[in-house]
């Protein structure tokens, strides 16, 4: 039996099982690989979605996009999410990691899975990007390095749930687990479900593949790989709402303004966050109206709502232990007096306003069955899910890394100076970006054609010159964020390979008592002092009255694509 | 669900609301949480998919 050590970060507080500890930072360096290859084939997406530039013939620009899309949305996501529900469940409940010698089988068949796909992908025949749409057929091995991750993903969330039991078990804490890792709890929950999902489609699929099953209905592939596809985004969501409370909490010691409330909104997304699957099947023959209109129309709301839920109580959370320090003049001196310098606050920010106003907004909207038809298929979808996965959940982990880098790994960040702007740069270029994908989807530019002319078609469409202007927009803004994209990667390897080493802390064979301030404030219990949030209830209401012109705006656009008269 | 009564000593029993021991059992919510999207989402789809007629 594995023995188990506890070293207690001297900067933080953090005591973290050494086990635990190790397999966080190699989840969290393949994460980043995983980002490096993602953001790599990113800048050629962009440069060949610019249509001045079309850098890539359509056969390599589907190959590239396959690569950007299960890199980003899959491997570099989960990598992330699976150190997070490490720190979540053995660092913040001070316990030891269930089970590790699994958990290390379970990464190794990720970075297995992981390279299979690639490799698969960069042979060439597998082209079939993200969603893999049969009757498209990938290489066998393609869906066997899916396979594989997905059961070592299952495995990080079962150990996750089993150091939950020994936490419980040993005493680690008493009441109920912090809040932080509550959102951890979610994120696991919804990562099962996605998986199952995962495995009731890939292995029939793997099977087809490799001349077992003679045919997988493309309606029903369609249904349950989006219980799949769009659940793995849900996960993020939980996972990235989970790092604002923990950076709330990291940067400022602020507690939610009311627990209960934040762990109720939760408990709507275990409910319902998994059940927007649906409005990918919008315009599918398929299924009925009742089944759209509930899923996404009804339970999906409550989704949502948990969501402003999480958007409010997180800056009002800041700003009530703001208010506490004195900085109470006016509506907004707590947030002009914030950290804005310091990345680990500013990415999050950023993060937090973007998916709310970008992210949240456009998905309510691709959410309404009418709506949807406006913009189904085409750039607004991955406008929407930048906003969502890109400003959302990479810049909330962006931001969590730049406190993981001393406490985690040990070592002094490098370049500071370049650390404060790279949120910046990252986050208003998506911002630009997916504002602009979301325009030019709006006007029917199409989800991932390689070419938005159909050059050589029989029938031509003459585009507004608008859709051209937003398409180079695009293409721009991504070049821009890729550059912020790339100073993150030289900035976290950098830091590892030469920042400064810092003291390691102390070593015992049993977890100590809590004596830290950012480790009490991860794992502490109970709402903030004062509920007189003022700055957040008028930003709060900004985004209620922008949401509701956009709505109301899109069904305006709608009378007019369909005159009734 | 009856309400526990949660002890300690020196000090007046406490109650634990239904609705904190529903959050606070993980095995519980994750129940729901495969339970909720599975029946709504994937058998309800399954079923409306596989009752549309066979083109002949």
């Amino acid at each position: 039996m594995m023995t188990t050590t506890y070293r207690t970060c001297p900067r933080t507080g953090l005591q973290f099982d050494t086990q635990a500890e190790s397999l966080m930072r190699f989840n969290a360096v393949a994460a980043v690989l995983s980002m490096v290859m993602g953001g790599l084939t990113a800048v050629l997406v962009a440069l060949t979605r610019w249509p001045a530039i079309k850098l890539l013939p359509a056969d390599q620009f589907y190959q590239v996009l396959t690569l950007h899309g299960v890199n980003m949305l899959l491997f570099w996501i989960i990598f992330f999410e699976i150190a997070v529900l490490y720190f979540c469940s053995s660092t913040l409940l001070r316990c030891r990691l269930a089970t590790p010698r699994i958990a290390w089988l379970g990464f190794a068949l990720m970075v297995i899975g992981a390279i299979t796909t690639n490799v698969a992908i960069f042979q060439g025949g597998s082209t079939v990007m993200f969603t893999a749409y049969v009757p498209m057929m990938a290489q066998p091995h393609f869906y066997l390095g899916l396979i594989l991750f997905a059961v070592g993903a299952l495995l990080g969330c079962f150990i996750f749930l089993g150091t939950l039991v020994v936490a419980k078990n040993e005493r680690t804490y008493e009441g109920s687990i912090p809040l932080v890792t509550f959102g951890a709890l979610t994120a696991c929950i919804i990562a099962i479900f996605t998986i199952a999902s995962g495995a009731i489609i890939l292995i029939p699929t793997f099977l087809w593949s490799v001349g077992y099953i003679k045919e997988i209905d493309a309606q029903m592939y369609r249904l349950v790989f989006w219980a799949m596809g769009h659940s793995s985004q849900q996960i993020n969501v939980a996972a990235h709402v989970s790092v604002w409370y923990a950076v709330a909490a990291i940067a400022f010691g602020a507690k939610p303004l009311s627990e209960k409330v934040s762990r109720s909104a939760f408990l709507l997304y275990i409910l319902f966050l998994q059940l927007a699957s649906a409005h990918h099947l919008l315009a599918d023959p398929g299924v009925s109206s009742e089944w759209k209109v509930l899923n996404t129309s009804y339970f999906m709301y409550f989704a949502v709502l948990a969501s402003m839920i999480h958007g409010f109580t997180v800056p009002g959370a800041i700003e009530a232990a703001q208010r506490e320090k004195g900085y109470t003049h006016g509506l907004f001196e707590w947030l002009r007096k914030a950290p804005w310098g310091n990345p680990v606050f500013s990415g999050t920010f950023i993060s937090l306003v973007g998916f709310g106003f970008l992210g949240g907004i456009s998905g309510v909207v691709l959410g309404a069955e009418q709506l949807n038809l406006l913009m189904h298929n085409t750039y607004y979808v991955p406008g929407h899910f930048h906003a969502t996965v890109v400003i959302g959940t990479t810049l909330a982990f962006m931001a969590l890394t730049y406190f993981l880098i001393p406490a985690l790994f040990k070592r002094e960040l490098i370049l500071p100076g370049v650390a404060k702007f790279q949120p910046y740069i990252f986050g208003l270029s998506m911002y630009v970006m997916t504002l602009v994908m979301m325009g030019a989807g709006t006007l029917g530019v199409s989800r991932r054609h390689w070419d938005m002319a159909f050059a050589g078609a029989p029938f031509q469409y003459e585009w507004p010159g608008a859709a051209y202007l937003m398409m180079g927009i695009a293409g721009l803004a991504g070049v821009v964020a890729v550059v912020g994209g790339v100073l993150w990667v030289l900035l976290v390897v950098g830091s590892l390979l030469f920042g400064k080493k810092l003291e390691e802390g102390e070593f015992s064979a049993r977890p100590t008592i809590l004596r830290m301030p950012v480790a009490s404030s991860l794992s502490a219990h109970g709402g903030a002092v004062s509920h007189h949030v003022p700055g957040t209830m008028v930003l709060g209401s900004v985004l209620l009255v922008a949401f509701v012109l956009y709505y109301f705006v899109n069904w305006k656009y709608l009378s007019e694509v369909w005159p009734m008269a | 669900m009856s309400e526990q009564i949660q002890e300690s000593a020196g000090e007046e029993p406490e109650r634990i609301p239904v609705m904190q021991q529903v959050l606070d059992n993980p095995f519980l919510l994750l129940f729901l949480g495969i339970v909720f999207p599975t029946v709504l989402y994937i058998l309800w789809g399954v079923m409306e998919i596989a009752s549309v007629p066979v083109a002949r």
